[in-house]
């Protein structure tokens, strides 16, 4: 078995301190032995922004692209190589703005590989901008009055390109955050996962209602397939379909354990999942994490996958290709 | 009444029609006909870029041009001899580029009054005199076709006047002597599953030779002798999409590369894709992208993986492929890209031909980032210049551009076929292990073999995982690396290494007359237009030397003596004058530029008249 420290290359890793990318990268480190395959099988793509950085830190082969670009790059080896394991990492801007075509076309294609967007509400690198999933109204040097714009939800955009496995977690959760990758590993297909990654010094506390250990212990609402959905201190509140076929917030002992949602992750229809994913508008209440869909469909470029070691045409091949059609000769 | 028969050397004809005419169709049959008896050709498809202007308009109009002759060919003609029109509308488009005595074979039927409006006509122009110039034949096609037709079981009427294209090819195929059975095996295999149509086609076929065969209307037939000076071998007809497929999948073979095309569909590019996606079995993998940008990400995602990544595009397809093709010049790994060039700026004419993105190719992107230009001069040629646009993105490492252009992609040519096994085999040189270290440790991704070419580790090799980025990076181990000293030596190296190629590439060669004191030298397609100028030339007793580039980037080693060696040196462009730009600034030497941007190929009429002028001047 190999070790964390397998997965860890000799570069120096290079975050403002405090930054939630680090935890995100320990973890992946930590997880990376559970796969069981060798790291030279391993392959880490990233755009840019902060995330992008990852595959230089990942004992593993790793590209970093360009930005936004990382889905394309990535269908092009998942196309060619079945035989990798292929992870993208990358933030909200990469993602959901300039690499926005990308990123719904590998959901919609179901390409084999792993997405992990960092989401931090803010962009990092470049100093303080704001994000496509910056709250409206929220001041940054690009909007000192105020951002106009409506964010995205990330999940439901991805639901939206329906994406077979969709999953939300936390930077610091040490064991969230390592069960989800797991679940991510074993899907077949494009596993989309969202990590709420705290910028400590852009966008300090964004997610603080949920990465604090007691206002979590309120907010946090964990998704199980099969489980009624409940949360919050002793397990009190939970999650129920209203009179109008909304999801509603409600109060265990007022409504009874029978009238709780049961998760099913495995619904064809993504309708469940996507309600859930609009359950909280902003992740500062009462928010769903876990597996909010994983369902089974062709994989992109599957009849690739089927041949993959069809091996290109041999000579004699070559020259029926060559003389296809009608030919005359001249002696 | 026995014909008259006649021998002709060369033979231009222009089938003209409605875009619902079928006119591309008959051009291509008659192509096959012509290439099997032997005559040397060479076609010009030209088609509206709408799927259907409105039917009988100018804007609708499409055709096809063949020149077809004896005796080598360089271009698809200058003038048509002949000029089908299907209708008013084809023959108001196409009457100006006929010489006087040309012969016109009308279909007089779809000379009505509503037909004349939509054309723009005020009378109609087979009776008013408008063509007492020409040698006209007035043939009532869809009324022959109809009637050799509708009493065929199971033909409507519809199905009948729909065939007017065959009879057309029938008539020509008679005039030229043309042999039928292929056309007509082709009628049976196209419309096999469908008896009615089969039928109908083949009784328009027939009825258009019995037409030509027992009517006065034409009383002389012509001969084109096969072409004698041909080199032996086997042959087939090409246009430039299939030569270029061949090229890439032969390349494929020849380095054990699986080959992937990546394409956003954008006129005339997309020819390829199609061409190559039905060519799975030969291990080639396509995928249509959400967009050009992807296009190119996709191809170099494959060949970051150990595979031949491959775009194809056209006009602005290109400007959106310049961030990746930046990408992979700094990690330095093969990309192929074609850029099938078209008129622009902008959306422009997206199915008229242009030269013009040469500077681009060479400089369109941000940054120093230098790679390969190569350029297809023929038809046949794209498939040479395909297999070296891969050898060199192999061998080298690095994105390479290769220019085609809409006239290559949609003319075709005979194509001597070459011995697969004797085309040169392409090493990917892959990495099996650590690479010029001292340490013996730890694998140098962007150590430099005497070429400057860095080692290639696709994912999945073992002992030799490591990370690459657009990010500069240090020299040998490839980390991040903002050192000042660093990047300027990174930046040589980049440079140099495609320079370098310049030390493999063999001398221009020269087609010089003794004493010649003008050099003509010129890129792309031009080739046969120039080549066919300079025959003219000589012919007037005039000497004139003859050179055409297919390396852009780097450029061959002789070029800046060949044009010192010169007291004149006229390039031809279908641009403003990008090549010889080029020439002034490396060269400092006076060069002169023939430029034409009018969508259309260069004529070698006018490249006669340019030259003589340069040789007078």
């Amino acid at each position: 078995m190999r070790s964390k420290a397998d997965f860890q290359s000799d570069q120096e890793t290079r975050w403002c301190p405090g930054c939630g990318d680090y935890a995100v990268l320990s973890a992946v480190q930590a997880f990376m032995p559970e796969l069981g395959i060798p790291p030279e099988r391993i392959v880490f793509m990233t755009g840019i922004g902060c995330a992008g950085r990852f595959a230089y830190y990942m004992d593993t082969y790793g590209m970093h692209g360009i930005h936004g670009r990382a889905p394309a790059l990535a269908t092009g080896l998942a196309t060619t190589r079945p035989d990798l394991s292929i992870w993208i990492v990358t933030g909200d801007g990469d993602a959901l703005s300039i690499g926005g075509n990308h990123l719904i076309h590998a959901l919609r294609r179901n390409v084999p590989v792993k997405i992990l967007l960092f989401n931090n509400q803010i962009y990092g690198l470049t100093k303080g901008q704001a994000s496509p999933t910056s709250e409206r109204g929220k001041i940054t040097k690009s909007s000192p009055f105020g951002t106009q714009d409506r964010p995205f939800n990330p999940l439901a955009l991805a639901l939206g390109a329906e994406a077979t496995f969709v999953a939300r977690t936390l930077d610091t959760d040490k064991q969230h955050l390592p069960a989800v990758l797991g679940a991510a590993a074993a899907h077949q297909g494009t596993a989309f996962v969202e990590i709420y990654q705290n910028c400590p010094v852009f966008n300090d506390g964004a997610f603080d209602a949920l990465r604090d250990r007691a206002q979590g212990a309120v907010n946090r609402i964990p998704l199980e397939h099969g489980q009624p959905i409940r949360f919050g201190l002793e397990n009190a509140r939970g999650v129920i379909r209203g009179a109008d076929g909304d999801l509603e917030i409600a109060e265990v002992a007022d409504v009874g354990e029978d009238a709780l949602l049961v998760h099913d992750a495995l619904r064809e229809d993504p309708s469940l999942a996507f309600a859930l994913a609009r359950l909280a508008e902003r992740p500062t209440g009462p928010t769903p994490i876990g597996v909010f869909r994983a369902v089974k469909r062709p994989l992109h470029g599957a009849a690739a996958v089927r041949n993959a070691d069809r091996p290109v045409a041999d000579a004699r091949q070559l020259d029926a290709l060559l003389h296809a059609g009608d030919t005359w000769t001249v002696a | 009444m026995g014909k008259t028969v006649e021998q002709r050397e060369r033979v231009v004809v222009r089938f003209a029609g409605d875009s619902g005419d079928g006119m591309q169709l008959v051009g291509g049959r008659f192509t096959d006909a012509t290439a099997l008896l032997g005559n040397d050709l060479a076609t010009l498809p030209d088609f509206p870029a709408e799927i259907r202007a409105p039917a009988g308009t100018i804007p609708g109009v499409s055709a096809f041009q063949i020149h077809f002759a004896s005796r080598d060919i360089l271009t698809p003609g200058d003038t048509p001899n002949v000029l089908v029109a299907m209708n008013p509308a084809a023959l108001k488009a196409n009457l100006a580029t006929l010489e006087r005595g040309a012969t016109i074979i009308a279909n007089e039927d779809a000379f009505t009054r509503r037909n004349l409006e939509k054309a723009g006509y005020q009378a109609n122009p087979l009776e008013d005199g408008t063509l007492s110039d020409f040698r006209l034949h007035r043939v009532p096609m869809t009324t022959l076709t109809t009637r050799a037709a509708e009493s065929l079981e199971g033909v409507g009427t519809r199905d009948a006047a729909r065939a007017k294209n065959l009879f057309a090819l029938g008539l020509l195929s008679w005039l030229y002597g043309r042999p039928t059975d292929v056309s007509e095996r082709w009628i049976e295999a196209k419309f096999a599953a469908r008896p009615a149509a089969r039928a109908a086609n083949l009784a328009a076929f027939r009825a258009g030779w019995s037409f030509g065969e027992t009517t006065e209307l034409l009383d002389v037939q012509y001969r084109v002798a096969p072409a004698t000076d041909v080199a032996p071998g086997t042959y087939r007809q090409v246009n430039g999409t299939t030569a270029t497929a061949l090229g890439l999948i032969a390349a494929s073979v020849r380095s054990g590369l699986p080959l992937l095309l990546a394409s956003y569909p954008i006129t005339p590019a997309s020819e390829l894709l199609h061409e190559l996606s039905r060519h799975e079995g030969a291990g080639v993998r396509t995928i249509q992208a959400e967009d050009e940008i992807a296009a190119a990400g996709m191809a170099l995602g494959a060949s970051y993986g150990g595979h031949l990544g491959v775009t194809v595009t056209s006009g602005p397809g290109m400007d959106l492929k310049a961030e990746t093709i930046g990408l992979a010049a700094m990690l330095e790994l093969p990309l192929v890209v074609i850029d099938v060039q078209r008129a622009g700026p902008s959306t422009g004419m997206p199915t008229k031909t242009e030269q013009s993105d040469l500077l681009l190719a060479l400089h369109g992107r941000h940054g120093e980032s230098p790679l390969p230009v190569l350029a297809a001069a023929t038809p046949a040629d794209c498939f040479e210049t395909a297999f070296e646009a891969a050898r060199l993105a192999i061998s080298y490492r690095t994105p390479v551009i290769l220019l085609s252009d809409g006239f290559l992609s949609n003319s075709s040519e005979p194509w001597r076929i070459p011995d697969a096994a004797s085309l040169p085999q392409i090493d990917p040189a892959f990495a099996h292990g650590w690479v010029g270290t001292g340490s013996g440790e730890t694998f140098l991704p962007y150590a430099r073999d005497a070429r400057g070419v860095r080692p290639w580790a696709p994912p999945g090799t073992p002992g030799v995982a490591h990370r690459i980025g657009g990010l500069e990076k240090q020299d040998g181990t490839g980390n991040i690396s903002y050192d000042p000293a660093n990047h300027a030596t990174m930046t040589r190296l980049r440079a140099e290494r495609i320079a370098g190629i310049q030390r493999e590439l063999p001398a221009l060669a020269i087609d010089a007359d003794e004493g010649a004191e003008l050099l003509v030298l010129g890129w792309g397609s031009s080739y046969g237009a120039i080549r066919a100028a300079a025959r003219r030339v000589r012919d007037r007793g005039l000497k004139v030397a003859v050179a055409h580039l297919h390396h852009l980037e780097p450029l061959p080693p002789n070029v800046g003596a060949l044009l010192r060696a010169y007291p004149r040196v006229l390039v031809p462009e279908m641009n403003r004058g990008q090549l010889a730009q080029l020439l002034r600034a490396h060269f400092l030497v006076d060069v002169h530029s023939h430029t034409k941007i009018t969508g259309q190929p260069l004529f070698a009429a006018e490249l006669e008249d340019a030259i003589v002028d340069a040789l007078q001047g």
